[in-house]
């Protein structure tokens, strides 16, 4: 039967090698995390070793190996952020979800990552929840986002 | 009406060599909208803008159009550089001239939207006025070029960043892009661009500061059958965005400035590797090719010069040390974002072995306007050895922030007091750090040098990428290295020892100065010997790393070990760091007499480090104690005491 | 063109485009290195080599820093040797420290290194990271906690064999050398040629030992112990000894076996003339009745697992003949143990092995009969020395022994089966008779001798032409089947080796090799052929006895049934 992941490699017909970050990157797109599944598939449709994609895969921040939350945090450590706070951002963050950076929350609604920059230093400190940017935020503000979604999601349950 | 402007674009416009007649002229200004005929309302949507509320902004503003049944256009356009004052509403109504309100909130849209259509200003939202010949001036509104933050800048990579939609290809070709391309590729040979951009002056903006005519040159030389040419966008520079805001507000100007540099070393291949982490930027970009090749400026036989070039955007997936050549290469390739000996070097040897340029978004934003305006009008700008203008971003503890660009030449002190209005909440000015990660700090005492590559590495801080974080009294400049410390040590691509196993040893070094000894003998040992080593291991690692991320790693330690030695040693000997930054360093008291043994103390404690019985005086067990201040917010009698 | 250089003061000549390293080695200044593997491109990892270059910021790297002329180096500055200190500290800040207990303990680079930079003091110091052990492999045994991550191991699964098994995995301080999602090398498509261990400069990586399993059934005296050693064993044991590299010992290894204590010592080569007579019946087959060509040598179970793990469409090209060390064991636990009236449950066989990868292929299920295995232990080469040290046996003062009879006799064919190119030159030796009835002339096939990856003859044979090919080193392989994947088909019969240029560098040969000891190892497996009178495996009489009283004929029932395998796909 074809897979979503079949799918996905036919769009790379003829790729070779420099296409390996860009698949990866579109199957984490479309699955949230990079499965061993899929990562086999890979390695035999553009002829790289599983081991050469693992390799590749975990020297980047970007690809993960199991899923993250329906909510994924991203806390800017960068400079900015860092001198206006970002540190006790991120802990308050972690004490409220009762997770680590790069964790899942048990009931999988929440996943903390620490990004290097995001580039919007101006507004310091930053975080990113799904993409979405919340600018200065501080460590009261940080129930007021959480809750937000939480909220978001009892609507959507009901 | 978006085709019979494509139509007018190409005929009379890119194909004409003319002076334009009058009604060109008044056709191109209609195309960027300087003449409208119903109101224009441009919002802010840059990422900054975003993450300061523009999307509600956003919504409000449609809200209110469909309730006052008015019939206006709204624009989304990048960021003007004035982050502290997003989100950002201009409005441009029929024949008056475009003006500019911050800090719009969606509460506060339908006030300042009230007043605009009944022709008044809202005083507290209101920030500038932008000039027209033809339009009517608002009353009693600074023009943009007045206001403090604009200045003193010399707008040559951001001229458009902020003003023009950065999704119509229209309104940049009719603002003069693709000018300096078509000119390029009818009239000269590749040889004599690279000559033009070495005159210039122009270095490379990512960091080395290498003359880019020059290093194009070994490119041009190079006999191949392919050639490639790669602007580096992984900006990763923490405290830099100068880059993403190019390409959020005025993509065009970056491929028009990479399709001249392509055509300068022979190169019908371009790539542009971009940070993952901007996905705005990445689809501005991907807007922007699609119409620019629909408009035939990149493609096969352009505009029938027999110059091909095609582009890819390549995302990088997170790795601060692809910024690196070599290493951005192998991620271009598919590999590990590990770099490589050099030689041989990439313009002789790089993508796929071929002869590869690589230059970044800033550098390659300068070109087209060296092209329109001459090499002697750019380097009429800055000093003896740094032509041009710079971008700067500002951020830190400094009233506005933003990106700023500035004529090279320009003092440090001009930039933060001056254009970023001073230190925020007027604390007292500690230290600007420059340069990123690679970079150092700048003191007091060197706040008046002009900024060049060169005067920069005399003071121990350097150009990079153009980050600048202002720092206070409140800031701990050994956290400040360790923060530093701490990311290169993460970011490391872990290839060669020195700074794969060193960096990591000085960031331990540095984590016990400013955390609580555990007074085990062999943890003061380690510290005892750590400090010690800390330069030593220092000198290694910038003398013996492979690539310039671990020939830079130890710098943000040297410069601060430099600038603020007594900053480390009352880390060391008092234990305490003076700005409050090093928690753990605290040790707290309480007062017996003050106590009323509430026990609210010991209940928020996170650590159980307070005991006492109820209405009895509290003490506090240090080894537990984390020093995180909580009682002491927590006390209703003053009696917690800072020793 | 030609430059002038200066090396510590000292005026040299050199060439454009030699690197400041080679031109140091040719000189004679020793600079130490750790990442660097000669004939390959520079990785620039360990900085090891790094040297002073007048006019240049910061030290250099001589192992990718092509001369100029002019050029000033300074190799030993009190700069240079302090950073090279203060790497090898930062190594041992993260490093076990329990030499003692460490299997390459006064053979590691690490070791050697930080002695010879006089590291007397712990100067760096700080928290060690945690690494887990990969014991799941049947031949390998990976300790990530001594890796030192110089890559060499990284460098040889790929670009010598082809099998990337591993990889740097992670960023950082937190790279590791690993599998795909770390995995245990036994998930992995590890072919166990052993080729990391060899390249490996601390004890990170080395072969699964079965020595105490051994030891035991030596102490057993209700057991008969018998071990057969490789053809390449007498070459190339005498170097863990302070011997000159090719020192054939074949005499007292026989003597040493038995001191150890094992009962009877037989001769693999003599399997190996075995392994002619059966394969180049099955070659001649194939051609006659049109079977499938061309055909594959199956002796190396490198290359057989390779050939099952990534190229599955010639597994039918592959030899069905079982490998020598099978065979011998086959014929041990049939013939020999009928012949002695020994109980299967009292007889222990050995097989003392230059490679890893014979471990794994000891424990394949087509390795078995009724359960048993044809081979129950494997010692490597260097397995095989630490056990003569460990029973105190003093090499040079032995007299040497003959092998037991009847399968220790051998003829220098089944001897040269420890170089690349002796197998096929023993085939090719027997095919000419079996299908001419006439000796070559000449036994000497030069074409296929020699240390290069590729070598390739063509004979005619009775009017036909035959074309045989030797690969040794998978990469090699890989290139070689491509070529036949797009329409090559001039070969009928092709020798392939695992390690480069055959046993005599197996992945369980003594560390430390370079390419003088290889070639002399090849040496004296020539000139053990030029010596002998019985060149070739059909004059073997013993092992005609062996088909006249047991097995009958080539591929005849018993013989397929104890000498020949399957194949799988991995």
């Amino acid at each position: 039967m074809k897979t979503e992941v079949d799918n996905i490699l036919e769009t790379y017909k003829g790729a070779k090698r420099d296409s390996l970050i860009p698949i990866l990157q579109k199957l984490q797109e479309n699955e949230g995390f990079l499965s061993k599944e899929s990562v086999e598939k890979v390695s035999k449709y553009i002829n790289v070793p599983t081991s050469k994609i693992y390799g590749v895969a975990t020297f980047y921040n970007q690809f993960k190996f199991s899923p993250p939350g329906k909510y994924h945090i991203q806390v800017c450590r960068g400079t900015a952020c860092h001198v206006l706070g970002s540190a006790t951002v991120l802990s308050e963050i972690e004490n409220a979800l009762k997770i680590k950076t790069e964790q899942t929350t048990t009931d999988g609604l929440f996943s903390i990552e620490v990004v290097a920059c995001i580039g919007a230093c101006g507004l310091a400190p930053v975080i990113s929840v799904n993409g979405e940017f919340h600018a200065q935020v501080t460590a009261e503000s940080i129930h007021e986002i959480l809750n937000t979604y939480r909220e978001k999601e009892a609507k959507d349950e009901k | 009406m978006k085709n019979s402007n494509k139509k007018f674009l190409v005929e009379k416009v890119l194909n004409n060599t003319k002076p334009f007649d009058k009604n060109t002229l008044l056709t191109l200004k209609q195309i960027t909208k300087e003449e409208n005929n119903k109101p224009i309302i441009y919002i802010g949507a840059g990422t900054c803008g975003l993450g300061a509320g523009a999307g509600k902004t956003k919504i409000a503003i449609e809200q209110y159009l469909e309730t006052n049944n008015i019939d206006a256009e709204i624009i989304a356009v990048g960021c003007i550089g004035l982050c502290s004052s997003e989100p950002i509403m201009d409005v441009k109504l029929p024949n008056k001239q475009r003006v500019s309100f911050e800090k719009v909130n969606n509460t506060d849209v339908n006030n300042i939207l009230d007043d605009v259509f009944a022709n008044k200003i809202n005083p507290k939202h209101i920030l500038a006025q932008f000039k027209s010949d033809t339009q009517e001036k608002w009353d009693n509104v600074i023009d943009i070029s007045e206001h403090p933050f604009f200045e003193k800048q010399e707008r040559i990579v951001l001229e458009n960043c902020g003003i023009i939609d950065p999704t119509s290809i229209e309104e940049y070709i009719a603002k003069g892009g693709y000018k300096a391309y078509l000119n390029t590729i009818r009239n000269y040979k590749s040889k004599e661009i690279c000559d033009l951009i070495e005159e210039s002056g122009l270095r490379g903006r990512g960091g080395g500061g290498f003359s880019t005519g020059k290093k194009w040159k070994f490119s041009l030389n190079t006999e191949a059958d392919q050639k490639y040419f790669i602007c580096n966008a992984d900006e990763g520079d923490p405290g830099a965005f100068m880059d993403r805001a190019v390409i959020e507000g005025d993509p065009h100007k970056l491929i028009e400035g990479q399709a001249i540099s392509a055509f300068a070393i022979g190169a019908t291949k371009a790539y542009i590797y971009i940070r993952a982490e901007y996905p705005l930027a990445i689809e501005r970009l991907e807007i922007a090719l699609k119409k620019a090749k629909e408009y035939g400026l990149i493609g096969k036989n352009i505009f029938g010069t027999g110059v091909d070039l095609d582009f890819i955007i390549k995302k990088g997936a997170g790795a601060f040390v692809c910024g690196e050549e070599t290493a951005l290469i192998h991620s271009i390739e598919g590999k590990r974002g590990m770099p490589r000996p050099r030689p041989p070097f990439p313009a002789v040897s790089g993508l796929f072995e071929k002869p590869t340029i690589i230059n970044n978004v800033e550098t390659l934003a300068n070109i087209a306007w060296i092209i329109n305006n001459g090499a002697g009008n750019f380097n009429k700008y800055g000093t003896a050895t740094s032509k041009g203008t710079k971008v700067f971003a500002l951020s830190g503890k400094i009233t506005l922030t933003g990106l700023v660009e500035v004529a090279m030449g320009t003092t440090i002190r001009e930039i933060i007091y001056n254009i970023g209005g001073g230190i925020l909440n007027n604390k007292k000015f500690k230290s600007v750090q420059m340069g990123g990660p690679s970079g150092g700090c700048v003191v007091e005492q060197n706040l008046d040098i002009q900024i060049d590559y060169e005067s920069l590495v005399e003071i121990g801080a350097m150009m990079g990428s153009g980050g600048m974080v202002v720092m206070d009294e409140e800031t701990c400049m050994v956290d400040v290295a360790k923060f530093f410390m701490s990311f290169i040590q993460r970011e490391s691509c872990g290839k060669c020892i020195p700074c794969r196993e060193g960096t990591g040893r000085m960031l331990e070094i540095l984590e016990l100065i400013t955390t609580k000894p555990d007074n085990s003998s062999n943890d003061a040992l380690v510290r005892f010997r750590g400090i010690m080593e800390l330069e030593s291991l220092a000198d290694v690692i910038k003398d013996t790393s492979l690539c310039g991320l671990g020939q830079s790693a130890p710098n943000p330690v040297l410069s601060t070990l430099k600038w603020f030695k007594h900053e480390y040693e009352e880390h060391i000997f008092d234990r305490k760091c003076d700005a409050g930054v090093c928690q753990s360093l605290r040790i707290f008291k309480i007062d017996v007499d003050k106590c009323t043994g509430c026990t609210i103390c010991a209940k928020k404690c996170p650590t159980d480090a307070i005991i006492g019985s109820r209405k009895a005086a509290h003490y506090i067990i240090d080894d537990k104690c984390i020093g995180c201040g909580t009682c002491d917010e927590v006390c209703k009698f003053d009696a917690i005491e800072i020793l | 063109m030609s430059y002038t250089i200066e090396i510590n003061n000292k005026k040299v000549e050199a060439e454009q485009g030699e690197t400041i390293l080679e031109v140091l080695n040719r000189n004679s200044v020793k600079v130490p290195t750790l990442c660097h593997m000669k004939d390959m491109l520079p990785s620039g990892a360990c900085r090891m080599c790094v040297v002073e270059v007048e006019g240049r910021k910061n030290l250099v790297p001589s192992c990718s820093e092509p001369v100029t002329d002019k050029m000033s180096i300074t190799t030993h500055s009190q700069r240079v040797i302090n950073s090279r200190k203060t790497i090898i500290e930062l190594l041992l800040a993260d490093h076990p420290d329990d030499c003692l207990y460490c299997e390459r303990n006064n053979n590691c680079e690490l070791q050697s290194l930080s002695n010879e930079h006089h590291v007397r003091n712990r100067r760096i110091v700080g928290k060690k990271q945690e690494y887990k052990l990969d014991v799941a492999s049947t031949s390998i045994v990976r300790d990530p906690a001594k890796c030192i991550l110089c890559g060499r191991c990284v460098r040889v699964c790929e670009e010598i064999e082809a099998v990337s098994a591993i990889e740097f995995v992670g960023r950082g301080n937190k790279t590791i050398i690993g599998t795909a999602f770390n995995e245990g090398l036994n998930m992995s498509k590890c072919v166990n040629c052993g080729q990391c261990i060899n390249v490996c400069p601390t004890g990170a990586l080395r072969e699964k030992c079965h020595f105490t399993e051994i030891e035991a059934n030596l102490q057993d005296p209700t057991k008969t112990v018998v071990v057969q050693h490789a053809p390449s064993i007498s070459v190339s044991i005498a170097e863990e000894f302070g011997l000159d590299s090719g020192t054939d010992i074949k005499g007292v290894l026989n003597t040493a076996l038995r001191k150890i204590g094992f009962n009877v010592v037989f001769d693999t080569s003599f399997s190996a003339d075995l392994t002619i007579i059966e394969e180049v019946a099955e070659l001649i087959d194939r051609v006659t009745t049109g079977g499938k060509l061309p055909m594959f040598t199956s002796c190396c179970p490198g290359w057989v697992k390779y050939a099952e793990g990534f190229q599955q469409d010639f597994i039918p090209n592959l030899s069905t003949c079982k490998s020598p060390q099978q065979m011998m064991g086959a014929v041990i636990k049939s013939y020999f143990a009928e012949t002695e009236k020994i109980e299967q449950k009292d007889l222990y066989s050995v097989a003392v092995m230059p490679c890893t990868a014979k471990k794994f292929e000891q424990q394949e299920k087509t390795m078995m009969q009724n359960g048993i295995s044809d081979v129950d232990a494997i010692l490597t080469t260097r397995e095989l020395a630490k056990l003569i040290r460990f029973h105190g046996i003093d090499l040079k003062n032995l007299e040497p022994e003959m092998a037991d009879s009847p399968l220790g006799m051998h003829s220098s064919a089944g001897k040269i089966f420890g170089t690349s190119g002796g197998v096929m030159e023993a085939a090719i030796r027997t095919a000419y008779y079996r299908l001419t009835g006439k000796e070559l002339t000449q036994y000497r096939i030069e074409d296929v001798r020699g240390c290069e990856g590729r070598k390739e003859t063509k004979i005619e044979i009775n009017g036909t032409t035959f074309g045989f090919a030797v690969v040794s080193g998978l990469k090699n392989a890989e290139i070689l089947l491509d070529e036949i994947k797009n329409g090559r088909s001039d070969l009928h019969f092709i020798e392939v080796m695992a390690c480069p240029g055959g046993c005599i560098n197996g992945g369980g040969q003594p560390i430390n090799q370079n390419i003088d000891a290889i070639q002399k190892r090849m040496k004296a497996l020539y000139d053990i052929d030029d010596a002998d009178t019985i060149k070739a495996s059909h004059r073997n009489h013993m092992v005609s006895q062996l088909y006249k009283n047991y097995l009958g004929e080539p591929l005849g029932e018993k013989s397929h049934h104890l000498l020949h395998r399957t194949y799988q796909i991995r």
